[in-house]
């Protein structure tokens, strides 16, 4: 099978710092992989070197066969290339319902879905639990459904990969295990992405997991592979083997 | 929000259209003519609101677009005899063309830059105007003639200089832009520039090219402010230097803030006030400048959004 997303030698730079150090990555379709690493391992920056937010200094990013590397965020997204922020960002002024209604109506511009912008919208609204907000200003809606309404806006652009960025930061516990039970749903058709700090939930949703360490890859696994790996263990506990 | 109330907002828009037009059979004579020249202005501030208030992009310039108008149609029927129509519509397209050109170059910048950018262009505008004062008349303008402003449409003829017909052009001008703005508002395109405002990078990750709807957004207020300077240069003759100037970029965002920057209808409510502040102080005392600055002090502590942005925050939230 062919890979979703691969990237070859990708890096960027911040001055002298090496924030993505030559990363060759694969991606399969279909499978939700994790990403984790300590605090500035370079895994947001290397997630936004994927969506376009901004460019490499080399190497190459390759998606579905066609080279993307220069290929402006916005176009990426038209591709099927979503990601949805670390920071919540909503638009705060927004109802729910135009929040949804701006990537709804982009896959009906773009032609990748049929039918009302108002149907497509609720169906996102209806499957992140939202649909009783829709006219609620987004910056009125608590933390957690604002996570959730970043997400619903992700599901809508009909995203072939899905990157989720920190998605769970902030949320309780309860919501949480909602969450994990739509990134299960979503992954039915999409490909997932996403970074978390939260070792429970990677453990648990997580096909695969890649950990990040100075800007490079320290591992890749599964997640019992992963838990067992003694390198990995160091990077985040800072334990010494001899 | 968007979708909560159609009826009811087009009810309103209707509505004031009707109110707009009884006017012209109730006001006395002078009234009349100030109408008339108000509504030809708010569609100046209708243009500037649908850039400013939709888009968030602030203008200096939008003189050059009022007046690109302004000379389009008023040097086409002063030179080349044109037409009411033709003029008009010469005038748009001048606006139209301008606004493209300047919209690409401008919008390279964003924020304080574009203010000084869109101003530097608007005084260039300027003076190439009075630069070729042989064709433009330099700072004392054209005065269009009564015989060049009838417009015959079949056997009957239109006299733009007779008061009910000045009136009744500058209505229709003005409704037409009004409807077109709600629409566009209301649009999916109306949407785009609101999410632009609100916030351009999460709006590009949600796959808009938002240069090129900024650019739309540029070109349509262009064309609109545009369309009311060739209306203002054949309803009342005059064609002058001086709607170029500083002054006439500054006065549409003080018609739109007093308003309410975002709202269909505050462009006419911000136009509508300053006009009638300044002629009702300006017949009790010469200092009506400073009584005018008092009345915008008072607005800006009291109603921070305009007129009707404060009245839709507070008691209207369906308002477009």
């Amino acid at each position: 099978m062919m890979p979703l997303l691969t990237t070859k030698g990708l890096s960027r730079n911040f001055g002298g710092l090496r924030a993505v150090d030559g990363v060759d990555f694969a991606l399969m379709p279909g499978e939700i992989r994790a990403i984790i690493g300590p605090n500035g391992a370079g895994k947001t920056t290397f997630v936004s070197l994927l969506s376009g937010r901004i460019r490499p200094s080399s190497g190459m990013v390759v998606f579905d066969g066609a080279d993307i590397t220069t290929m402006p965020a916005y176009k990426r997204v038209r591709l099927g290339v979503a990601y949805t922020f670390q920071i919540t960002s909503v638009f705060a002024n927004l109802t729910a319902f135009d929040n949804v209604a701006l990537p709804v109506q982009r896959t009906l511009t773009d032609g990748r879905s049929k039918g009302q912008v108002r149907t497509g919208v609720m169906a996102a609204l209806e499957r992140t639990g939202l649909a009783d907000r829709a006219g609620t200003p987004a910056g009125q809606l608590s933390y957690g459904h604002q996570r959730l309404l970043e997400v619903a806006m992700g599901l809508a652009l009909k995203p072939r990969l899905l990157i989720l960025d920190e998605p769970t930061q902030g949320l309780a516990d309860s919501e949480i295990d909602n969450f994990i039970t739509l990134v299960r749903e979503i992954a039915k058709d999409a490909t997932v992405l996403l970074i978390e700090h939260n070792m429970p939930v990677v453990m648990q949703l997580a096909d695969r997991i890649t950990v990040f360490n100075f800007g490079k890859i320290l591992a890749e696994g599964t997640p019992e592979q992963i838990r067992a790996n003694a390198e990995v263990q160091d990077a985040y506990l800072g334990a010494t083997h001899d | 929000m968007r979708d909560a109330s159609p009826a009811k907002t087009y009810a309103l828009h209707i509505g004031v259209i009707a109110l707009l037009f009884v006017l012209n059979f109730v006001l006395p004579d002078y009234h009349q003519g100030l109408f008339a020249r108000i509504m030809a202005l708010a569609v100046f501030a209708m243009g500037y609101n649908l850039l400013f208030g939709y888009v968030g992009l602030l203008s200096l310039g939008h003189a050059m677009f009022f007046s690109a108008g302004l000379y389009g149609a008023g040097l086409t029927v002063y030179h080349l005899g044109w037409g009411v129509p033709e003029a008009f519509l010469a005038g748009v397209a001048c606006g139209a063309l301008l606004a493209l050109a300047v919209g690409l170059l401008a919008l390279r910048t964003s924020g304080v830059a574009f203010m000084i950018v869109t101003m530097m262009f608007a005084q260039v505008f300027y003076l190439l105007i009075l630069y070729f004062a042989a064709w433009t008349g330099g700072d004392q303008g054209l005065v269009i003639q009564q015989a060049a402003r009838v417009v015959s449409i079949g056997g009957a003829s239109l006299d733009l200089t007779n008061p009910t017909v000045r009136y009744m052009s500058a209505l229709a001008l003005f409704s037409v832009v009004l409807l077109i703005t709600l629409a566009i508002v209301r649009s999916r395109f109306g949407r785009v520039l609101v999410a632009i405002r609100e916030n351009e990078e999460r709006t590009k990750m949600l796959g808009y090219d938002t240069v090129a709807n900024k650019l739309a957004a540029v070109v349509a207020s262009g064309a609109i402010c545009a369309a009311s300077g060739a209306a203002y240069a054949l309803l009342f003759g005059y064609v002058g230097s001086s709607f170029a100037g500083v002054q006439y970029s500054i006065l549409p965002l003080l018609w739109v803030l007093l308003g309410g920057a975002a709202t269909t209808l505050g462009p006419l409510v911000g136009t509508l006030f300053m006009y009638y502040v300044t002629d009702i102080t300006s017949g009790f005392t010469s200092a009506y400048l400073l009584i005018v600055g008092v009345a915008l002090i008072l607005l800006v502590l009291f109603f921070p959004k305009g007129i009707l942005g404060s009245i839709r925050e507070r008691w209207l939230r369906w308002l477009p």
